[in-house]
C-alpha cells in the first residue's frame, strides 16, 4: 500500500511519456492524466490516514525487502504519527498544483507534468523511507525535478535561482551522506528504527549532528542558510513555489524529528541553544525583511522562513506541546503558504507582475478573491479559528515551559507577522482602484475557486477542530520525546 | 615442460587470441586496402567480443604463467572485461565518424586492437618487466591513434604532445622500476611482496623508486599533478578516439596502479597512502574547479575524467577490500557514463561538421528531446545525484573511506563533488533552459544512438539492482586483497 502511494505518481509519469498525438491534444491529455494520478494518490493517502492506528507509536503499513543486502541496506517503508500527515499533505497539494498550472503552463506541458509526478514520488518516498540510504536517495533525487521546474518554467532570473537552489541543497546533502555512512559503521545498519535504538558515542554525535544540521538547516531553511529560498520562490512558477514552500521545506524539519532528535539526543541537548538562537533571529530578522519587500512572492518567501522558525523552536523544546505544535505548524504552513503563493499566482496570471505597488483596491473588482486572500492572510498571522493559531499557540506553550525569553522573543515575531501581512493586504486589496489596467481585472473563475476551496476548508477545519490531526501524532510524539530526553538526561548525569 | 607451456598458453589465451587477430587483420587490411575498413572494424570488434566471452567464461581462480610474469585472477578478469567493453563500444562508435571525416583507414581498428592487447597485458602484469612491456604496447598504439587525423593540426599536435609527455612518464616509470630492482634485487611482484613483508624497514631507495612508479602511472590515469596532457589530447584527438582514451586505457592503468600498490607494495601502504590521498584530493579539486571555465565539451570531459579518477582513488586510498571493490565498481559505472556521454557528443554535428562547444547544445531539449534527456541523465549521474548510477559509484568509494577513518578525504571529496555538480548542471542548463539554436544533423547514426540509449537505460535503472556489479567486484577485490 505504501509503495503504491510512493510509486503511483511515477507510473503516471511513465504513462505521460506514452501519450501521442497533436500538441494540443497531448497537452490536454497530459493534464488529465496527471490530475487523475495525483487524485488517486490522494485517495490512497486518505485511506491510509483513516486506517492509521493512532494508539501505537510503531511504524505502520511497513514494507520491507532487500535492496543492497551486501551492506544490509534495505527497501524499508513505513509511516508513524509524525510522517503520516506529511504524506497526506504532499498528496493533498499535488492535485491542487496540477489544477493551478492548468492554464498558466502552456509550454512543454508533458515535461512539466512528468516533473511534478516524479517530484511527488520523491516527496512521498522521503516521508515513508525507513532506511537511511533510501531516505537519502529520495531526498537528493528530488533536486533534479525541482531544478528543472525552476529552470525551465521559471521567471527571468530562473537560471540563477535554480543553480542556487541546487547547489545550496547539495552541499548540505553530501554532508548528510557522510554522516549517514559514519552512522552505518557505528551501528552496522542503515535501518532507521534500529538506528534510533542505537547509542552513539557523544563525541561523535556532535559531528554527526552538525553534518545533519548542514543538510536540514538549508532545507528548513534556518537563518543564515535561507538565502536560496527567496530567489527560488520568486523565480519558480506558481506551482513550483507552492511545492517548495509547502512540502520541501518540511523535509528539513522532518529530518530533525526523524534523525537528529531520536538518534543523537546528547548532541541535540547540546545544540538546542543554537537552534533557539537561529530560530529567533530567523523569526525577527526575516519578519523585518519581509516588511520591506516590494515583491509579493518574496514577502511570502521571507514569511516562510519566519514561520519555519516557530517550527524549529517547537521541535527542539522536546515537550509534547512544542513538537505537536511544530507539526501542526508545518501542516498549517504547508497549506497557508501554498495558498498565499496561489493567491499571488492568481493576480500574476492576470497582470504579469508581482510588485505590490502595481496593485491596489482589488476588492472592488475581485470580492471573492479578497475574501479568500483574507482567510489565508489571517491564518498566516495566526488568528484564532485558523490553523495558524493552533500551531503557534502550541509551540509557544511548549517553549514557555523551557524558556521565557525564547517565548518572549518568538512572540514579537507574531506581532511583526501581523504587521507585514496586514500591510500587504491593505496595499493590494484595499484603497482606491486607481490603475487603469486593473479596472478590467476579473474575479476568480470556477477553476480557481476549485483550487482554493479545499485549502480554505483545510485551514478552517484545522483551526477549529485540530483533534483528528493531533490524535494521530500523540503516541509517536510521546515516544519521540522518550527517545530524545532519556539520552539528554543521561548526558546531564554523566557531566561532572 | 610441454604441459607447463601448454597451460601457460591457455592462461594467456585471450591475449594470444587478440595478438593473432591483430596481426591477421593487419594482413587483411593490407591486402584489401582502405575499402575494407568496415570489415576490419567489425572483425576487430568480433575478436574483442570473443576475448570477452573467453574471459567471462573462466573460473576466476588465481594462476600465474611464464615464470610468474603473467597473472590471471578475478581482479584481472573483471578489469579486462571493462576494458574490452570500453574498447569494443568506442570502436563501433567511431564508424560513422570515420566515414564522414574521410578517415576510413583500416589501421584504426588494428591499432585499437593492439592497444587493447597492451591494456590486457598491463592488467595481468605480475612483474615490473611485463608491466612495462604492456604499458608501452598500449602507449605506442595510442600515440599513433591520437594523431590519426593526420591532416588536422590539432590532431597531430595532440599526438605529439601525448607522445612527448607519455615518453617522459614512461621514462619515470622505468627509472622507478629500476630503482626498485636495484634496491630489492627482484622485479617479480610476488618476491617483492615477500621482501617487504619482513620487519626490516625497506631501503629508502625502494621508496624513491615507488614514488617514481606512482608518478609514471599517475600520468597514465591523468591524476593531478600529472594531468597536463589530458585536456589538450582530449580536445585535439578525433572525438571517437577521445572516447576511447577516456575509457579503456584509464581503466587499464587504474587496474595496474591498484595491483602494483596492493600486491607488491601492499606492505608499504603507510608510505604510498599519503601520496594517493594527495593526488586524489588534488585530482578531485582540480577536476572540479578547472572544468568550470571550459567552453569546449571535450575539454570539459577531460577535466571531468580527472575528477572521476580522483574519486576512484578515494577507494584505493582506503586500501581495504571494500576500497578495491569500490574502485572496480566506480570504473564500471564511469565507463558506461563516459561512453554514453561521448556517444551524445558524437551526435553533435551541424551541416556535416562536428561541433564541440557547450553553447552548441543550446535548446537541445526542444530540437532533440531524447538526446537531451539521455545527456542530462549522464550529467546528473556524473554529478552523483541519485537515483542515477553515479550516486552508487560514489557511495561505494566513500563507504570504505569512512570505514578506514579517512574523514578529511571524504569531506573534501563530497564538497568538490558539489563544485563539480555546477558544471554538469551547466550543460543541463544549456540544453533545457536556453533558447534553441540550429538543430543537429539527422540521423545521428545507428551505432551512436544504440550506445547512448543502452548506456542511458543502464544508468537510469541501475538503482533497481545496485547489487548487480557488487558480486563481480567483490570477487575481483578478493583476488587482490586476501
Amino acid at each position: 500500500m505504501l509503495s503504491l502511494v510512493v510509486f503511483l505518481p511515477l507510473v503516471g509519469a511513465a504513462a505521460l511519456l506514452l501519450i501521442r498525438g497533436e500538441p494540443a491534444v497531448v497537452a490536454r491529455n497530459c493534464r488529465n492524466v496527471a490530475l487523475w494520478t495525483t487524485l488517486a494518490t490522494l485517495v490512497l493517502a486518505l485511506v491510509m490516514w483513516a486506517r492509521f492506528d493512532p494508539s501505537t507509536p510503531a511504524f505502520q503499513f511497513v514494507e520491507r525487502s532487500e535492496w543492497i543486502p551486501a551492506y544490509g541496506i534495505g527497501y524499508h517503508l513505513g509511516v508513524d504519527g509524525i510522517s503520516m500527515l506529511l504524506v497526506v499533505l504532499s498528496a493533498f497539494l499535488l492535485p491542487i498544483c496540477i489544477v493551478a498550472s492548468w492554464r498558466a503552463i502552456e509550454t512543454r506541458v508533458r515535461e512539466y507534468m512528468v516533473a511534478f509526478l516524479v517530484l511527488e514520488t520523491m516527496m512521498n518516498g522521503v516521508f515513508c523511507a525507513l532506511d537511511f540510504v533510501l531516505f537519502y536517495f529520495f531526498f537528493e533525487a528530488m533536486l533534479i525535478p525541482m531544478f528543472l521546474i525552476i529552470g525551465v518554467w521559471g521567471g527571468p532570473r530562473r537560471v540563477y535561482a535554480a543553480f542556487k537552489f541546487f547547489l545550496f541543497t547539495l552541499v548540505g546533502s553530501v554532508l548528510l551522506l557522510l554522516a549517514l555512512l559514519a552512522m552505518y559503521f557505528q551501528a552496522g545498519t542503515t535501518d532507521i528504527p534500529t538506528l534510533m535504538a542505537t547509542d552513539f558515542d557523544p563525541a561523535l554525535q556532535r559531528w554527526l549532528w552538525l553534518a545533519m544540521f548542514a543538510s536540514f538547516a538549508v532545507k528548513v531553511p534556518m537563518w543564515p542558510f535561507h538565502t536560496w529560498l527567496p530567489d527560488a520562490h520568486v523565480e519558480a512558477p506558481t506551482a513550483g513555489s507552492v511545492i517548495l514552500a509547502a512540502v520541501l521545506l518540511k523535509m528539513g524539519a522532518y529530518g530533525f524529528l526523524r534523525f537528529s532528535l531520536p538518534m543523537l539526543p546528547e548532541a541535540t541537548a547540546f545544540f538546542t541553544p543554537l537552534i533557539y538562537s537561529l530560530s529567533i533571529v530567523a523569526i525577527i530578522y526575516t519578519s523585518l525583511v519581509a516588511l520591506m519587500q516590494e515583491d509579493m512572492k518574496k514577502l511570502i518567501a521571507y514569511s516562510s522562513v519566519a514561520h519555519m522558525g516557530f517550527v524549529t523552536i517547537g521541535i527542539f523544546t522536546l515537550t509534547t506541546q512544542g513538537i505537536e505544535g511544530g507539526l501542526v505548524q508545518m501542516l498549517s504552513h504547508g497549506i497557508v503558504s501554498a495558498a498565499l503563493f496561489l493567491c499571488v499566482g492568481v493576480v500574476y496570471d492576470r497582470m504579469h507582475s508581482r510588485l505590490i505597488e502595481r496593485y491596489g483596491g482589488l476588492v472592488h473588482r475581485m470580492p471573492v478573491y479578497a475574501a479568500v486572500f483574507m482567510v489565508f492572510m489571517l491564518a498566516s498571522v495566526g488568528l484564532p479559528g485558523t490553523s495558524g493559531f493552533v500551531g503557534e499557540f502550541l509551540v509557544l506553550t511548549g517553549a514557555f515551559q523551557v524558556s521565557t525569553w525564547v517565548t518572549f522573543l518568538a512572540t514579537t515575531g507574531i506581532i511583526l507577522g501581523a504587521a507585514y501581512m496586514l500591510w500587504l493586504y491593505r496595499r493590494v486589496i484595499f484603497g482606491e482602484l486607481v490603475r487603469e489596467d486593473l479596472k478590467s481585472i476579473l474575479d476568480l473563475d470556477r477553476r480557481e475557486v476549485a483550487v482554493f476551496a479545499p485549502l480554505v476548508v483545510g485551514v478552517l477545519v484545522m483551526g477549529v477542530w485540530p483533534d483528528p490531526f493531533l490524535r494521530v501524532m500523540h503516541a509517536s510524539v510521546a515516544n519521540l520525546i522518550g527517545q530524545a530526553t532519556t539520552g539528554a538526561q543521561a548526558a546531564m548525569l554523566t557531566l561532572p | 615442460m610441454n604441459d607447463a607451456l601448454g597451460s601457460d598458453l591457455m592462461l594467456a589465451l585471450p591475449e594470444l587470441w587478440l595478438a593473432c587477430a591483430g596481426m591477421a587483420l593487419l594482413l587483411v587490411g593490407v591486402f584489401l586496402g582502405d575499402k575494407a575498413t568496415r570489415l576490419v572494424l567489425w572483425l576487430a570488434v568480433g575478436a574483442l567480443a570473443l576475448a570477452f566471452i573467453v574471459i567471462s567464461d573462466r573460473p576466476g581462480s588465481s594462476a600465474t604463467a611464464f615464470g610468474g610474469l603473467f597473472i590471471s585472477d578475478g581482479f584481472a578478469a573483471f578489469m579486462k572485461q571493462l576494458v574490452l567493453i570500453g574498447a569494443g563500444v568506442t570502436a563501433v562508435m567511431g564508424l560513422g565518424y570515420l566515414r564522414r571525416e574521410k578517415m576510413e583507414r583500416f589501421e584504426y581498428s588494428v591499432l585499437l586492437l593492439f592497444a587493447t592487447l597492451g591494456m590486457m597485458l598491463m592488467i595481468s602484469a605480475n612483474d615490473l618487466i611485463s608491466l612495462y612491456v604492456g604499458l608501452e604496447l598500449q602507449s605506442l598504439s595510442l600515440y599513433v591513434v591520437a594523431s590519426f587525423q593526420r591532416d588536422s593540426l590539432r590532431s597531430t599536435e595532440a599526438g605529439l604532445k601525448y607522445f612527448v609527455l607519455g615518453a617522459l612518464s614512461s621514462g619515470m616509470l622505468l627509472y622507478g622500476a629500476s630503482m626498485v630492482y636495484g634496491f630489492s634485487g627482484t622485479t617479480s611482484f610476488a618476491t617483492l611482496a615477500t621482501a617487504f613483508a619482513s620487519p626490516v624497514p625497506p631501503d629508502v631507495g625502494v621508496i624513491v623508486g615507488l614514488v617514481f612508479v606512482i608518478a609514471g602511472l599517475a600520468f597514465k590515469i591523468s591524476a593531478v599533478p600529472f594531468h597536463m596532457w589530458t585536456p589538450d589530447v582530449y580536445e585535439g584527438a578525433p572525438t571517437p578516439i577521445t572516447a576511447f582514451f577516456s575509457s579503456a586505457p584509464k581503466i587499464a592503468a587504474m587496474g595496474l596502479l591498484v595491483r602494483v600498490l596492493i600486491q607488491p607494495f601492499g606492505e608499504l601502504a603507510a608510505q604510498w597512502n599519503q601520496i594517493i590521498v594527495f593526488i586524489s584530493i588534488a585530482s578531485m579539486l582540480l577536476g572540479a574547479v578547472a572544468a568550470i571555465g571550459q567552453a569546449n565539451i571535450k575539454r570539459l570531459m577531460a577535466y571531468s575524467s580527472i575528477g572521476h579518477v580522483g574519486y576512484a582513488l578515494v577507494g584505493l586510498a582506503a586500501g581495504s577490500p571494500a576500497g578495491v571493490r569500490g574502485v572496480a565498481i566506480y570504473f564500471a559505472i564511469y565507463l558506461v557514463m563516459n561512453v554514453g556521454t561521448f556517444a551524445c557528443i558524437l551526435a553533435m554535428r551541424r551541416r556535416e561538421k562536428m561541433v564541440e562547444q557547450i553553447s552548441d547544445l543550446a535548446g537541445l531539449s526542444r530540437t532533440r528531446p531524447a538526446l537531451a534527456l539521455v545527456l542530462a541523465v549522464f550529467m546528473f549521474s556524473m554529478a552523483g545525484i541519485p537515483p542515477l548510477a553515479g550516486f552508487f559509484g560514489k557511495l561505494y568509494v566513500f563507504l570504505p573511506a569512512i570505514q578506514e577513518g579517512l574523514y578529511g578525504l571524504a569531506v573534501i571529496g563530497v564538497l568538490s563533488s558539489v563544485v563539480a555538480a555546477y558544471y554538469y548542471l551547466r550543460i543541463v542548463k544549456v540544453m533545457y533552459f536556453d533558447e534553441p539554436t540550429e538543430a543537429f544533423d539527422r540521423p545521428m547514426g545507428r551505432e551512436i544512438g544504440t550506445v547512448a540509449i543502452v548506456s542511458g537505460l543502464f544508468i537510469t535503472f541501475f538503482f533497481l539492482a545496485p547489487e548487480s556489479l557488487l558480486a563481480g567486484a567483490e570477487h575481483a577485490a578478493a583476488a587482490l586483497v586476501p
